[in-house]
């Protein structure tokens, strides 16, 4: 049952990391193991399926390296944790010169429509810049704002709200439209 | 639909007396409730107590206009119980009945049951679908007629529309003030679970009938907003995958976005009084300001440069200046500048963020969304930003916008939780009369259309 569960993950992620359409709303991952990789935590051995996970493809960017970083209540500035993260995805922007990306910002529910489009963007950017300073070219990055239109998780308590403050990178083969 | 007979000249020398007479009797808070004096109901934040008005059913001058009658009765009086500010009386208490719409009213009969106003109307219907309702408006104690007698004529699919012009009539007839019944409302409809919503625009009456969609649900959409004469509308939509004003014309639903630099992304428009300007937000390199954009010469301006987020912008009704958020004293706060840009001035100082101002129709006051202590509300304050008021609470409240009069406030109010959702309410500017707006699904980001001609 375990080893379904995944391998069901694992597909579930492929199907999502082949997809290159920009406008999608996910971190890559089901959202199922937020505490695993992906949560700002650098290589995490533990993370599933990672033994399987060839290490220039999306999915071990999306798993293994983490693809998002959180942040605190209307602030747009990384933290150390986030740092770690995104100097891991620089390493692997480097070893994987095809792949571009689009960097979403996303904030929680508390605020105002307008004020959060504007803070997610604020986020997406604090990410961009970071991968710039670590040598990414910021042609090979985009970013995009959801304000709180497409939250992680759903519940209105701080414990959604915090996974619910973030900036994803999501990673996709070939060039920005 | 057509106004027949229309005695603008004579309704305006009636009000003006009116008015003249109220402030020499030093009117109280509800004149209609004074039984010497006019039929009158002052509207300010006295009102406690409703005016009676009794509607008999409208005459059927045809065979088969009796459903017609039936149907444009009641929501003629929907529409004047619905404000908070009229009480109907059930026809089990009438005394006499109106047995034709020309028959002398039966004065002292109305005042035995304490109906201030009387509405009285028939409705004929012709082999083509032809709908006529003529209607007279009487005030019952001083026993005569308040303006005069009006007919519309429309369709029979458009009956709703003449209900409300009656009802818009009688309104601004006893209360002076002007109305909004006739008016429409773009939103956003919205389905699915909390994390993948399913948003689309859609635009019905002011009071949720006649729902139409204007877009599908493929990409997301936000918050809509009507021109200043209700034939197009602008909103954000993520249809490139990256949120990008569009403007669409409400007659033949054509959408065209519009122009930004590559890179970019925008949002927040809001069309200024010469319906040409829209103000919005533009974000570059993650910084948020205000530009405006003439949408035919394609000229784009910007009004603000600073590294704090500027958003929400609205026009005064005489399109001088703009009030709009932002947060460069470190939390989001309302300030106004002139419509060229230039230097802003705060007007919020109370605790709190404060977002989404909203300049009224009649220039007195600005709406705005308020949160403070976990908790978010409507408020509305003076343009200068004194005697502010919170008018709700709750959850999540935001995003108000004004009823054509400037009477009403619509706004957006999610629940809480896993399940929650949003939903339209609407609330008087006293404070009162919060209710919830019908809408077929969930929905969010009202904006209130101009009256409709």
């Amino acid at each position: 049952m375990k080893t379904l569960t995944k391998a069901t993950l694992l597909i579930g992620a492929l199907a999502l990391a082949a997809c290159t359409n920009a406008d999608r709303f996910g971190d890559g991952t089901d959202g199922t193991n937020l505490n695993g990789a992906g949560a700002n935590t650098g290589v995490d051995p533990n993370a599933v399926g990672v033994g399987a996970l060839d290490p220039s493809s999306p999915e071990y960017f999306n798993q293994t390296v983490g693809n998002k970083v959180l942040f605190a209540v209307d602030q747009s500035t990384l933290t150390a944790e986030g740092r770690q993260t995104l100097a891991g995805q620089a390493a692997w922007l480097q070893a994987n010169p095809s792949y571009i990306a689009v960097i979403e910002g996303h904030a929680d529910e508390q605020g105002t429509r307008e004020y959060n489009l504007a803070l997610g963007a604020r986020r997406s950017n604090a990410v961009r810049e970071y991968l710039v300073s670590q040598g990414i070219a910021g042609s090979r990055m985009r970013t995009l704002t959801y304000g709180k239109e497409r939250p992680l998780a759903a519940c209105s308590t701080e414990a959604c709200y915090a996974q619910n403050r973030r900036a994803v990178t999501i990673i996709s083969a070939g060039g920005l439209s | 639909m057509r106004n027949v007979t229309p005695k603008k000249g004579r309704l305006a020398m009636v009000r003006q007396f009116l008015a003249i007479l109220c402030v020499a009797m030093l009117c109280a808070p509800v004149m209609a409730q004074a039984q010497q004096g006019p039929l009158r109901l002052e509207i300010n934040d006295g009102i406690i107590e409703p005016l009676p008005f009794a509607l008999p059913t409208f005459q059927a001058e045809t065979p088969n206009a009796g459903e017609m009658a039936n149907q444009i009765s009641a929501l003629v009086a929907q529409d004047l119980t619905g404000t908070g500010l009229f009480r109907q009386i059930g026809s089990d208490a009438f005394i006499s009945n109106v047995s034709a719409f020309s028959a002398p009213v039966q004065f002292p009969d109305w005042r035995a049951i304490n109906a201030q106003a009387l509405i009285t109307g028939a409705v004929s219907v012709d082999g083509s679908g032809q709908v006529v309702v003529k209607f007279r408006l009487y005030d019952v104690f001083s026993g005569n007629e308040l303006g005069q007698g009006l007919q519309f004529v429309g369709t029979t699919q458009g009956w709703r529309r003449i209900a409300h012009k009656v009802a818009d009539v009688v309104y601004e007839r006893i209360t002076g003030e002007g109305p909004y019944f006739d008016s429409r409302i773009v939103f956003v409809g919205e389905t699915g679970p909390k994390n993948d919503r399913r948003k689309r625009l859609g635009i019905m009456d002011y009071d949720g009938a006649n729902t139409q969609y204007l877009t599908d649900s493929s990409a997301i959409v936000l918050a809509p907003r009507f021109s200043p004469n209700g034939d197009r509308v602008l909103y954000t939509s993520y249809e490139t995958g990256f949120p990008r004003i569009y403007v669409l014309n409400i007659g033949s639903v054509n959408r065209r976005a519009l122009d930004v630099p590559d890179g970019t992304m925008s949002f927040a428009p809001r069309f200024a009084p010469n319906g040409q300007t829209v103000v919005f937000s533009l974000t570059t390199g993650g910084n948020t300001d205000l530009y405006t954009l003439d949408i035919n010469s394609g000229q784009r301006t910007r009004l603000t440069s600073t590294p704090a987020i500027e958003t929400a912008p609205s026009y005064s009704p005489d399109g001088s200046q703009i009030v709009f958020e932002s947060d460069r004293s470190g939390s989001p706060q309302i300030y106004v500048m002139p419509a060229g840009g230039g230097e802003a001035r705060r007007l919020s100082n109370g605790a709190g963020r404060y977002g989404t101002p909203v300049w009224s129709p009649k220039g007195d006051l600005i709406a705005f969304t308020k949160q403070n202590n976990g908790r978010f509300h409507i408020g509305v304050m003076r343009t200068d930003g004194s005697e502010e008021r919170l008018l709700t609470a709750s959850f999540l409240d935001e995003g108000p916008t004004w009823s054509p009069n400037g009477r009403v406030i619509m706004f957006t109010r999610e629940t809480q939780g896993e399940n929650g959702a949003p939903a339209l309410y609407s609330v008087d500017i006293s404070g009162r009369n919060l209710k919830k707006v019908r809408t077929d699904t969930a929905a969010s980001d009202p904006s209130w259309s101009p009256l409709q001609r």
